[in-house]
Order: C-alpha cells, then structure tokens, then sequence
C-alpha cells in the first residue's frame, strides 16, 4: 500500500477511504450481535431516562426526611430501605444516576477535547513537539489515577465542577498517547502524502484526511473512559472530595452508608450497585465498538476465510 | 548493558527533575499560605516563623525550590508543617505496608489472570472463554471501595474469619501480617487481575495466530508443548509490560482501598496530607510514587532484553 | 530426472479433497474436489495466483488449518492411511516428521525467542527420540548440508541474527529434520530477492537428488516451476484446471489460464522485463462461486454455451496430459 514508488492515484487521493454511512451500519450490526454490548446499551438506555426524568420517577423526594422510619430495611414501600434520616434509598440512588452520568461525560469530554489536538499534533509534527508533549504525558501517565485527581484537586479545591476538572485531566495522556499512535501509522498512507502534494495546509490534512481515520480507536476508548471516569468521580465522592451534600452521589452515599453498615447494609449496597451497573454499561458497549472497529482483530477473523 | 543502565538511572532523575518542578509550582499556586492552613487552630507565631524560615518560605520562589532540591539530593524532603517530622521519615514508615498491599495484590491477580487468560486464549471462543470473558468485564467495573466495604461486612462482621481493618508488621506476628493482608489483597488483586485477565489473553491470542506456531505444529509437536515452547514465551514480552505497568500503579498506593482497610500505606499518606494542606509531606510522596513508577519500567525494559533475544542494550 | 519419475509408485493420494470456511456472509468454497497422485521421488508444482486454493489445499493435507472455521473432506492417503480422518495423534506421529513443511516467509516463521538449534533439534527430540547431543550433532550436519557456514558456532544464535535467504535454509533444514518422504514448500522462495530465490531452488533440487524425498513445490510463478518440477497442476477457484508433465504444459498449455499464466512470464533474456502482460480481471470470490467455469468472466474463449452453466470436468488431452475446458483452445486459436 504505501510502498514509495507506488504511482499515486490522484481521482482516488481526494477522499480518505472512510465510507462513512455503510460503515456505520457494519459497526452496529457487529455491535448488535454482542449480546454483552446490547446488554450494556439496554442499561444505558435505562440510565439516561433516570437521568433525565428522575425526579417523576423517584416514589419520594430526595430529601423527604423521616426520622421515625430511619434506618429501615428494604419493604414495599421503601425498595431499597431507608438512611440514617429516614430518606428512600431507592429515590436518591434513582436519582444520583444524572449526577454520575453528568461528571462522566463532562470529564471525559474535558479527557477529548485536550488529548486528542495534543495527540494529533505531537503524532503530525514529530521530533522536538513530540517529545516535550508525551514526555508530558507520560508524567501524568505515571501516577495513579485516583491519586492523581486527588492532587489536582489540592490545588483547585473540592466541589463537582472541580472533580469534572481533575478527572479530565487524569484521562488526557489516554486519548493523546492513542491518537498519536494512530496518526503515526496514518499520516504515511498513499492519500495523506497525496492530500499534501497537492498543497492542502497542515490543518486541513489533520482535519479532512487524519482525524477521520484515528476516530476508531478514540470512539472506542471514550466509551472505556467513561466507565473509569464515573468510577473516579464515586472514588472522589465516597472521600468528600467530589459532588457535595446535599446533592446525592452514589459515591458519597456509600460512604454514608459505610458508618451504619453493620445495622443498615442496604444504604452501601445499593448505591455501589448503582455504579457497578452503570460502569459495566459503559465498559460493556466499549469491548463491543472495540470487536467491531478495530480492523485489526476483523482482519484476523477474515483472513481465515480467505488464506491462500 | 552497563551503559544502558547508566542512561536510563539518568533519565529517570531527569523525569524526577521535571515532576519535582510540576508540583513545586502546583504547591505554590494553592492560594493561601499553606503554613497558616497547617496548623489552623493550633496557630502559634512562634511555630509558624519557625517553619517559615525551616521551610525557606520567605524567600524568593525560584530559591526556594533550588534550596529544597539541594536538600532532597541529600534525602532531606524537609519537615512536615503539620507533624513537623521529616518528610523522608514519614514516607518511608509507610513503605512496608504499601508494599505488602502491592505485592500481595499483585499475586492475587497473577493467580487468577495467567491461568485463566492462557486458557482462555487456547479455548478461545468456547463458553469457558466466554464466561471467563464477561467475569473479567464484570471485575474491572466493581467498584474497590464498594467491594472492600461488602468483604468487611461478609468476611470481617458477619463470619468473622478475617479482621476488618488494620496492619500488622511481618516482624511483630506473621500470622497476623497475613490475616490483615487478605481482604485489602483480595479487593485490589481481583479488579487488577480482570485488567490483567484481558492482557494476558490477548497477547496469547497474538501469539497463537502467528507464523512460528504454524511452523510448530508442522513439526508435528503436541499441542501441549506448542504452548508451553512456542506461544508463552512470545507472550510474556507484552504481558509483563502490563504487570510492570499494575505494579507501578500498586505501589504509588491505593488510596480508597487504604481508607477503608485502614491501611497505613502511601495513598492514605498523600490523602491525609491533601485534607491537612501539609504540602512539603504531599510533595515527597509524589516524588517517591514518581520515581517508584520510573523504577518499575527500567526493570520492565531489563526483563525485555532477558525475554527477547532481539532487545540488546549497548 | 523429469519424466521417470512419474511413472514410479504413489506415496501420497489425494481424492477429491474440499476444503470450506464459514464465514458471515456463508461457506468460502476454496478447494473443491481436486485429485492428484504424488510419485515417489517426484517434484510436483500446483500453481496459481493467490486465491486459488493452493496454499490452503496443501495445508489441509496434514489438517494444518483451523477446524472450525474450516471444514476438510475427502481423502489425502499416505502410507496407507486416510489423514482426513486421523486422529490429532496419529497426525502429529506424521506431521514433521514423514510429511514436512517450509513455509513462505522466513522471517516470521521461526520462533524469534528460540535458538535456532532449539528449533531444530525439537523434531527430532519429539520423533526420532534423539538424545540433546545426537540431535544437536544431526542439527550440525543439517545446517552443513543447507549451506550455512560455520554451523556449529550458529546454533545457539537467534533467527534475527540471520539474513532473509539464510533462515529459508534455517526453514528448510528444520523441514529435514526427520528425513520426510514427502516435502512441502509453500511459496517458499516469494519472500526472497531472485538471487537467493535461485540459490533455493538449486538447494532443494539438489536435496532432493541426494535424500530421494517427494516434493511438492507451491508457487504463483511458473517461471521457477520450469526449474525444477517433473509434473505440474495449475489450480483455479479451487479445482485443478489443468495437470501435465512441466515439458508437455510448457510447449502445449491448453487452458486459457495456463496460456495466460505463461503469456506473462518475463521473456528469457531480457533483463528487465518489459510491459507485462497480466489476466486481467480476478478471481472469483469464493463465497459465490459462478454456476460454471469459475474462468468464465476472464477467459478470452469463452465460446461454448457449457461454460456458463456447466463446472468443465478434467479430461485427458493427450497421455499424462489433462485440461478442464469446455473448448478446446488448440483446434482453432483465434
């Protein structure tokens, strides 16, 4: 494919070989026949509408405190039992879903929106850049995660929004390492070096020709992040640092919870279920876009077919 | 090889260089005098000019970080604001349960993920793979400190076969040092075996589809021994990157787990110094983690050159 | 050596051997039912362009394909035995051992973390129950007899640690290693520049004189095949389109395919070959065979109303000479 004195195709440079509609349609056939990832879409789905109706659908109000009722175990009325001030666990755990989803994707976007420009402009430019970029990176890389956010947000103070932050920050070496490693293989494909003979600025090519083709790997990886970014942030809460009462998060919930475990267990149990389900969501619809994009292990299977 | 080594140890100093920079101006950015916060209500003026000065934090910025890196070339990371002990102390008293807590992690791990990955490579497709797959999906989304906490509650308080919390020094009872390693090793090492379970069966699966392997059952081995000869040994090169790389992130502590557990290792050590603002105690365990994790990778690069032949080091 | 050889006994029998691969889309029909005798002592070349079954029809002879995806039937008799339906031991007693195999590219088909040594003497330790020392002393004598210099001292060396052409030896060597009747080269010179091709090939012309083995030579370029086989088949899609001693199918070829095929030989002499010709078109996809002569939408003598809907069966042109066309392109060329 990109031997040098390959005779460059000019009608077929224009378009990088991405066709966008059928491939889509592969993509979700393939992921449609992953039973773990319909089972993690089928979850997801769940999440959002708790997220976004929550309120409607939660049997009580998130802060409707009855002391006379505190520290119940799961009954009829009280699916999941009551806390330590006699609030339903199943309304607040229902609810605190918008809360992780929120710092999810907010996080991660954080996670994209710096990783990926790093990525692509250490991977484009090479040399001195990108040595300094991923030397950066990789610092950052080295510590661990949880850790990590817990320095940032030293420094930044604690609260939601700042968790947001720090979390984000924790995922950027992620998306800048895998960008660059893709546009590292892409940018010597036929149609980049075609795109640039043709004089097409640098931003155009890392625009119309690179970032369409590293998107595989960095789709993927989004999905896989926001399961560790949600469990970062329950990390963060369940220490104080994150999402702040009154505001409920299954995080700081469970480490409500933790004091009254032995007499009241249903108050740590369900809200650890809660971000166990939900991450197992994410990571579940991200193994699948993994087994479906990655045209590596797709070239494994279909070479089998075909080996001469 | 020698020089190699050489190179890399140098390095690593420069890298350390460079996190000793990052959160030196992290620290200094923090609004408030860090000091004052230290010791809030036990304000004294006396003890806080005293660690002012101690600290050099009267000086000019770009002095103040010159005299702490002379210091910490010496091994001196200065003195807690809030204990006022040295900070070196006080990293290094926690060293041996951060490590029996990685080490021990570590191996849980290993037992599950190294059978259970080759296995699942070998068979892969069967329903044992696929079990085997969706667990280990199911591992690395639990969450530590929820899973430590239902440990603690099933194993600690209703069975009562494992103490709840603590640590116990190897030297003071044996015994004891076990039974207390247990329950945080086994809430760390299950969710990092699951991470290591998938690494492990993909680099077998790698290797299971390569050339040489065809050319082994050609010569008409068993497959037994196509496994063990051919396959393992081209796999352990990528997994024991990803062991290094667990390792690494074990040894820089696991905060939550530490907390839960009371287990008196690094993380809770750094936690604890974040909560109390006392920055110079922060300041030497990022670096130690730093450099810990530095540490693990050389190792890692040596171990490459012992398991592949085609890796020399001039 | 050409020509006696044929008439000699059959050491290997195969009887319509089909192999099949599931895939999504349906069953991948890539060998359908090919025949052929191997003589003792004999080099037989299959020939075709990648995709025509070649590869994977010798690799299904000692079952060295995935089963599943893929599916084998038919017969492959060898001392008295049908391999299609051995058991995996009786296979691996064989494999190695009385059948051996090089494959196409040296550089990826030694272990790259094991002594060649290691990777030689192995056979021979699990076969021919060989002691460490006798092995490594057969090892010697095996890399001597392939042509590599200073062996003794080159045993204990990596593969990396040797050039292109010399692993193909290192390959070959390990391939001897138990004396096989039959050896398999599986496009064992494509990887290689044409001088080292050349020195192969005289390699194993003159192993076989020496070893009195059967090979089977699997290559996309009959320009070798001139070389150093007695007989030849050409494969398509799967089936044997035409068979014939090298001599007969070079001075008389009778499918359009082997016309094709040798229309685009370099010419000899020349030193840079000029514009070549090649067939244009490719071959068909194997999931959806055509009905008739899977030929048919490439073949410039498509004449005959059968090719469309009828498979051409193989028939005999003339002694030892077989063809599956529907026409005969020699009777009118156009």
């Amino acid at each position: 494919m990109s031997a040098p004195d390959r005779p460059l195709d000019l009608h077929d440079a224009g378009t990088p070989p991405v066709e966008h509609q059928s491939r889509l349609r592969e993509v979700l056939g393939t992921l449609v026949q992953n039973r773990l990832s319909v089972l993690g879409l089928v979850i997801l789905a769940v999440l959002i509408v708790l997220a976004l109706f929550g309120e409607a659908i939660a049997p009580f109000e998130l802060n409707d405190i009855d002391v006379v009722n505190r520290l119940q175990g799961p009954s009829g009325d009280h699916w999941f039992g009551t806390d330590d001030l006699g609030r339903d666990v199943f309304s607040r755990v229902i609810i605190a879903a918008r809360v992780s989803l929120q710092v999810g994707f907010i996080a991660v976007g954080i996670a994209l929106a710096a990783g990926v420009p790093i990525g692509l402009v250490a991977g484009f430019y090479g040399r001195g850049v990108d040595s300094v970029l991923m030397r950066l990176m990789d610092i950052l890389f080295s510590f661990p995660a949880v850790l990590l956010a817990i320095a940032i947000l030293a420094v930044l103070g604690p609260g939601l929004r700042n968790a947001m932050i720090a979390i984000g920050i924790v995922y950027t070496p992620i998306f800048a390492r895998i960008t660059r490693g893709s546009v590292l293989s892409v940018k010597q494909e036929v149609y980049v070096r075609a795109a640039r003979s043709l004089g097409a600025s640098d931003a155009r090519i890392l625009r119309r020709h690179i970032l369409p083709n590293v998107l595989a790997p960095i789709i993927v990886q989004t999905s896989l992040s926001l399961a560790f970014a949600i469990l970062a942030e329950a990390a963060l809460s369940f220490l104080g640092l994150g999402v702040q009462p009154p505001e409920p998060a299954w995080g700081r919930m469970l480490a409500d919870g933790r004091r009254f475990f032995q007499d009241a267990p249903w108050m740590a149990i369900f809200p650890g279920l809660g971000i166990l389900f939900t991450v197992m969501a994410f990571n579940f619809v991200g193994d699948g876009l993994r087994d479906a994009l990655d045209p590596k292990q797709k070239s494994v299977i279909e070479s089998r077919g075909q080996t001469t | 090889m020698t020089g190699f080594v050489v190179r890399r140890l140098i390095q690593v100093l420069l890298a350390l260089l460079g996190v000793s920079i990052i959160v030196f101006a992290l620290i200094h950015l923090v609004p408030g005098d860090p000091v004052r916060v230290a010791l809030g209500t036990r304000f004294d003026q006396e003890i806080y000019d005293r660690l002012v000065q101690r600290a050099g934090l009267d000086k000019p910025l770009l002095e103040q970080y010159f005299s702490w890196l002379s210091n910490a070339l010496t091994g001196d990371l200065g003195v807690s604001f809030r204990s006022g002990r040295p900070v070196t102390a006080v990293v290094l008293e926690r060293l041996p349960a951060t490590i029996t807590l990685a080490f021990g992690a570590l191996f849980v791990a290993l037992v599950i993920s190294i059978p259970v990955g080759i296995v699942s490579a070998v068979r892969s497709g069967s329903k044992l793979d696929y079990v085997a797959t969706a667990a280990s999906q199911v591992g690395v989304s639990v969450p530590d400190f929820w899973a430590g906490i239902m440990y603690i509650l099933l194993f600690a308080l209703t069975l009562s076969w494992l103490p709840p919390s603590g640590y116990v020094s190897f030297a003071e009872s044996p015994w004891e040092w076990v039974r207390h390693l247990v329950l945080p090793a086994v809430t760390v090492g299950l969710i990092s075996g699951s991470i290591l379970t998938r690494f492990v069966r993909s680099a077998v699966l790698e290797a299971l589809n390569q050339d040489y392997v065809r050319t082994a059952r050609a010569k008409g081995l068993p497959e037994s021994r196509i496994i063990r000869k051919h396959v393992l040994p081209n796999a352990w090169i990528p997994i024991v990157t990803v062991i290094g790389l667990q390792l690494g992130f074990l040894l820089g502590g696991v905060v939550v787990v530490e907390v839960i557990f009371a287990w008196p290792g690094l993380g809770r050590l750094a936690l604890i110094a974040v909560q109390d603002r006392d920055f110079t105690v922060l300041q030497g365990a990022v670096l130690y983690i730093a450099f810990m994790f530095l540490m693990i990778n050389l190792v890692v690069d040596l171990l490459y050159a012992y398991l592949d032949p085609r890796v020399k080091y001039e | 050596m050409t020509g006696a050889a044929t008439s000699g006994e059959a050491v290997l029998s195969v009887r319509d051997l089909t192999v099949r691969f599931g895939t999504k889309r349906g069953p991948a029909r890539v060998v359908n039912g090919i025949s052929y005798d191997l003589a003792a002592g004999e080099t037989l070349a299959i020939v075709g362009e990648s995709g025509s079954g070649k590869s994977v029809s010798v690799l299904s002879l000692m079952k060295l394909i995935p089963e599943p995806p893929g599916k084998i039937d038919g017969e492959v008799i060898f001392r008295g035995r049908d391999l299609v339906a051995a058991s995996e031991a009786d296979l691996q007693a064989v494999r190695g051992n009385h059948m051996a195999m090089i494959f196409q590219d040296p550089m990826t088909s030694l272990n790259p973390v094991m002594t060649i040594g290691h990777q030689l003497t192995e056979p021979m330790e699990h076969h021919l129950d060989l002691s460490t020392t006798d092995a490594r002393t057969r090892a010697v004598d095996l890399l001597e007899l392939v042509g590599i210099p200073s062996a003794a001292r080159r045993l204990d060396d990596y593969p990396h640690q040797f050039s292109g052409g010399m692993r193909q030896r290192v390959v070959i060597a390990m391939g001897l290693a138990c004396d096989p009747e039959v050896l398999i080269a599986d496009e064992a010179t494509t990887a290689l520049d044409v001088t080292t091709q050349a020195q192969i090939v005289e390699l194993v012309q003159r192993l076989q004189e020496q070893l009195g083995m059967a090979v089977i030579w699997i290559t996309h370029d009959l320009g070798v095949v001139a070389g150093i086989a007695d007989r030849v088949l050409v494969m398509y899609a799967g089936r044997i389109v035409e068979e014939g001693l090298v001599d007969d199918l070079y001075a008389d070829p009778r499918h359009p395919y082997t016309l094709g095929l040798l229309a685009s030989l370099p010419k000899p002499g020349a030193d840079r070959p000029e514009t070549l010709f090649s067939i244009p078109g490719l071959p068909p996809d194997p999931i959806v065979l055509p009905p008739g002569c899977a030929f048919w939408d490439r073949c410039t003598y498509r004449l005959d109303a059968a090719c469309r809907s009828d498979v051409p069966e193989l028939r005999t042109v003339a002694p030892g000479h077989k063809v599956a066309t529907h026409y005969d392109i020699t009777a009118e060329s156009p």
